[in-house]
């Protein structure tokens, strides 16, 4: 009854199922006659459009013209744009400054560009952040004044965090130094708060003041989207180690914050914390309302990032938290080491899903008056030379939009794949 | 094998477990376990599913808590005194059925790790030992691979490497091999008999009867969360004088 399998095995090709594109057309468009109709129809109505829309967009197009009445009869009216682009980008940034955001775009756009490789994720990032930050604000100011106290605070900022992060592994001499940084920061902010130390700031003030509600434009939306996420990122992490603290009252707040902040609009969010704030504020003690708004989309993207990463932990297998317990590994190290790098690269599609979100929805800064991209092309067409081509504007908006989001939708999908080589399962 | 024996019973004890309970809810998981662990000896734990081995060998690293009595590691008294639980665990490795390597570090990555951040091993000084274990364990041409690369039993022997790599007093193994495809078994029990030759404190709960013939100094059989019998091996396996061992040994040996 044995049956034995005799000589070599058969080494055989695939079957071959469809052959080249006509193959490929047939099997997909043309399988039977109500496909081969869909197929045809479908395609006559989409060249129709197309051709409607170019004739409109391109071959009827007008491009330069002195005022929106040599546009009527025409098609796209995109005179406009090239009377009103300097304003839809920059707003109401002196007309003659407008180099200097333009050159804070260009600087965002290089940090954001040399962020986004990965051969760039170390200590340099945070010089290219912090120079670059430096550079954008005071392109956007044109002065930046220096105090005493804000240097004290970032000794004890930077201090602290070397503290925490080479707390373990340095050697016993740089870990000394992080903590002088730190207790040097700690001892001047107590001796500025009393009194001690008088009210001394370094003045960096190469080109005129511009306020920021003389801000608007690109470079709104991007220190708003930019900053705003850039803030809300490790902001939503604690929040996210918080909900599953096992300490009550740690848990309890997170919790608390983050339905909270899920719970209302953005907008109402944005109407407290540029109508109500300064009614709780001592008078005399104003915080400027564009800082107002970021705080307000830092709180918001907070709450949102929060529960897309909590999403990511819950998804590890317990084991993962029980090895690095069982190594002796403590939780710092555990959630740094294991968790988070685990973590973060499962939930990327819903976090840039969130990023994306967040970059239109700045527009809704509006409702406080202050002039982002969007509304900036809105305001635009405000003008009576113009009126009547609102389709242009925000057909050239949604382009500019487009270009943005798309990017990082791309970029998501780079880093899906390079974070996940060789450790698929 | 007497002489074995008694060589053991003058060896000091490294793990004391003393009237532990412990219960999830109302189900009482651990009853009234009491164990001396000698330094050097191996034990074998066995019983059916629920009875609550893996539950043990989890305690004595405080993976999981225990509500009564007293565990001693290695001198130290397991408190909810965070240095206490470090310290233990730092001297007490553990393997897991579901291998738990780290799948976005390489091999070498997932050795090194708690090393230099739980010992602060210069890296330098932690790889050379991580590529010893790994020649030790057969696969040193694996080091660069993620674990996702890697089949089920070099994972496995991956996992013992890296337990090694803090070198541990104690081994704890829980059911090492049950989740491995049959023919990759053996190469992660060779592994395992070989590091018991070589001496280490190892509690393994595991259904090879084999290896607990090969290598065990006591089998101790577990039920409904109580230490129903333990023995040498021969004894063990030859005259199991408890019913509920009996039945246990004829269901698992006889199939």
């Amino acid at each position: 009854m044995a049956d034995v399998a005799q000589g070599e095995r058969r080494q055989l090709a695939p079957p071959v199922n469809d052959a080249g594109a006509f193959g490929w057309l047939r099997k997909n468009l043309f399988s039977s006659w109500g496909n081969a109709i869909t197929t045809i129809v479908l395609v006559g109505a989409i060249g129709w459009i197309l051709a409607r829309f170019i004739d409109w967009a391109v071959i009827n197009a007008v491009w330069t013209a002195p005022t929106g009445q040599d546009c009527r009869g025409h098609g796209a009216c995109w005179a406009l744009i090239h009377e009103k682009y300097r304003y839809i980008f920059f707003g109401s940034f002196p007309y003659e400054q407008q180099w200097r955001p333009l050159l804070a775009v260009i600087t965002m756009l290089a940090m954001l560009i040399l962020s986004s490789d990965r051969r760039m994720w170390n200590a340099r990032l945070l010089w290219i952040w912090g120079v670059g930050s430096f550079l954008t604000f005071l392109l956007m100011f044109g002065q930046i004044h220096i105090s005493i106290s804000l240097i004290l605070f970032v000794a004890l900022g930077a201090g602290g965090l070397g503290m925490l992060m080479r707390g373990g592994v340095g050697t016993p001499a740089e870990v000394n130094g992080w903590r002088a940084l730190a207790a040097i920061g700690a001892v001047g902010l107590i001796l500025r708060v009393t009194g001690v130390l008088p009210a001394w700031s370094l003045p960096i003030a190469p080109f005129d003041y511009v306020e920021t509600h003389l801000w608007g434009g690109l470079p709104v939306t991007m220190i708003l989207a930019t900053y705003g996420l850039l803030f809300a990122f490790p902001y939503g992490i604690l929040l996210a180690l918080g909900r599953r603290s096992h300490l009550p009252l740690i848990k309890g707040l997170c919790v608390g914050f983050i339905e909270l902040i899920r719970g209302v609009p953005l907008i109402s969010l944005l109407i407290m914390a540029s109508v109500m704030l300064p009614l709780f504020l001592p008078s005399g003690t104003t915080i400027d309302k564009f800082l107002r708004a970021q705080v307000a989309v830092i709180l918001f993207a907070g709450a949102y990032i929060a529960e897309i990463i909590r999403g990511g932990l819950q998804s590890l297998p317990k084991g993962q938290f029980e090895a690095a317990d069982a190594m002796g590994l403590n939780y710092f190290q555990k959630t740094t080491l294991i968790i988070l790098p685990q973590a973060l690269r499962v939930v990327i599609p819903p976090l840039i899903n969130t990023f994306i979100g967040f970059f239109k929805d700045t527009s809704l800064v509006l409702i406080i008056g202050i002039f982002d991209f969007l509304n900036t092309a809105n305001q635009a067409l405000v003008d009576p030379n113009w009126a009547g081509f609102p389709g242009e504007v925000y057909l050239f908006a949604a382009f500019v939009y487009f270009c943005f989001c798309f990017s990082m939708s791309r970029y998501a999908k780079y880093l899906e794949v390079e974070l996940n080589k060789g450790t698929r399962r | 094998m007497a002489t074995a024996a008694q060589e053991l019973s003058k060896a000091p004890s490294v793990i004391t477990l003393k009237g532990v309970n412990k219960w999830y809810g109302q189900f009482h998981v651990l009853s009234d376990i009491n164990l001396d662990v000698k330094l050097g000896e191996k034990i074998v734990v066995c019983g059916p599913s629920g009875s609550g081995k893996s539950t043990l060998i989890r305690c004595i690293n405080r993976l999981e808590e225990h509500q009564q009595g007293d565990i001693v590691v290695d001198g130290v008294m397991l408190s909810n005194d965070v240095k206490n639980i470090e310290a233990i665990r730092r001297e007490v490795g553990m393997v897991f059925q579901s291998f738990n390597l780290f799948p976005h570090l390489t091999i070498l990555d997932n050795l090194t790790l708690a090393p230099i951040w739980v010992k602060k091993t210069p890296k330098k000084d932690a790889e050379e030992i991580a590529m010893n274990l790994l020649k030790r364990v057969r696969i040193p041409e694996q080091a660069l691979k993620y674990p996702g690369q890697l089949s089920g039993g070099q994972q496995q022997r991956v996992a013992i490497a890296r337990a090694l790599c803090m070198r541990p007093k104690i081994m704890l193994f829980d059911e090492p091999t049950s989740a491995l495809d049959p023919e990759m078994v053996k190469e992660v029990l060779d592994v395992m008999v070989e590091l018991a030759r070589e001496g280490m404190t190892m509690i393994c709960v595991t259904h090879e009867m084999g290896f607990a013939r090969a290598v065990a100094d006591r089998v101790i059989f577990m039920d409904r969360g109580e230490i129903v019998e333990q023995n040498e091996p021969e004894e063990f396996f030859a005259h199991p004088k408890n019913e509920r061992t009996k039945l246990f040994l004829g269901q698992i040996l006889h199939h």
